[in-house]
């Protein structure tokens, strides 16, 4: 299916950080204060994927809690990332992402739930 | 405008701490944001390799008005074939870079899709060095 026929199919989306993390049973570890929106996403464990996308501004989801996640999505203008799987942020990532603005959410779905969940609900993929 | 940061090899907390500071820098100038990011990503690429290969390294960046210059040298095992490390997916980095979400065998070959030259040297034993150029225009 290609992308205009995704789009007849599916609804899209631009969701803000707050219901996404209503729709995923997720803690928002660190806020934002802008009123920022994420229309597509990508889901990875391996951050050499992730340095590899070309779009900006996009949701990562991952189960890969380490500071390098978060390292990733600076150097990659992500500013919104997913810890799947019951992962939890520790301070020094905590601290990355706010010196950088990156809302940083957790929940206890797997990276599969929570992209699915997502999908359905109008966010789209990257490719 | 000319920068030095030293890294410690398998120091993987700190890795990205040069790319970082080099990104507010460049923000600071108002280069593009593209660019920004195509640069700070080929060189955190190349902070990553130092940290889960080499012993030490050292990266010397210089701005120059039309554009970047970062040369990145470490002490280390330096690398064998290099035809067969810029192919993606050939890589010889241990589990632990792996689990750090690394290791995939896809730096260098990112380096250079995010650079406009790129040229390597390296000694087997004793180091390896790259020199990554971006244009601003």
């Amino acid at each position: 299916m290609n992308d205009k026929e995704l789009t007849k199919v599916r609804k899209h989306k631009a969701m803000k950080v707050s219901e996404i993390a209503d729709l995923i049973n997720a803690n928002i570890v660190c806020d934002c204060k802008d009123d920022r929106e994420v229309s597509k996403a990508f889901a990875s464990d391996l951050m050499s994927d992730v340095l590899t996308l070309e779009t900006d501004n996009t949701l990562l989801i991952t189960g890969l809690a380490n500071v390098q996640a978060i390292r990733t999505a600076e150097m990659s203008d992500i500013n919104c990332i997913v810890f799947a799987r019951n992962k939890k942020v520790n301070e020094e990532m905590k601290k990355v992402a706010l010196e950088n603005d990156i809302v940083v959410l957790e929940t206890s779905f797997s990276v599969f739930r929570t992209s699915g969940i997502l999908y359905q609900e109008g966010i789209k993929p990257i490719f | 405008m000319e920068f030095e940061y030293e890294i410690t090899g398998g120091d993987f907390s700190r890795a990205g701490f040069a790319s970082s500071h080099l990104k507010k820098i460049l923000k600071q100038i108002n280069i593009e944001p593209r660019l920004i990011k195509k640069i700070v990503i080929a060189l955190y690429e190349a902070e990553v390799n130092i940290v889960a290969h080499a012993f030490e390294g050292r990266i010397k960046v210089s701005i120059e008005p039309d554009r970047i210059i970062m040369d990145v040298t470490d002490k280390g095992p330096g690398i064998e074939d290099i035809d067969r490390a810029m192919e993606d997916g050939y890589s010889t980095a241990s589990e632990e870079v792996r689990e750090m979400g690394f290791g995939a065998g896809m730096g260098l070959s990112n380096i250079k899709n995010n650079s406009d030259d790129l040229e390597i040297n390296s000694t087997v034993d004793e180091g390896t060095e790259l020199r990554i150029v971006k244009r601003f225009k």
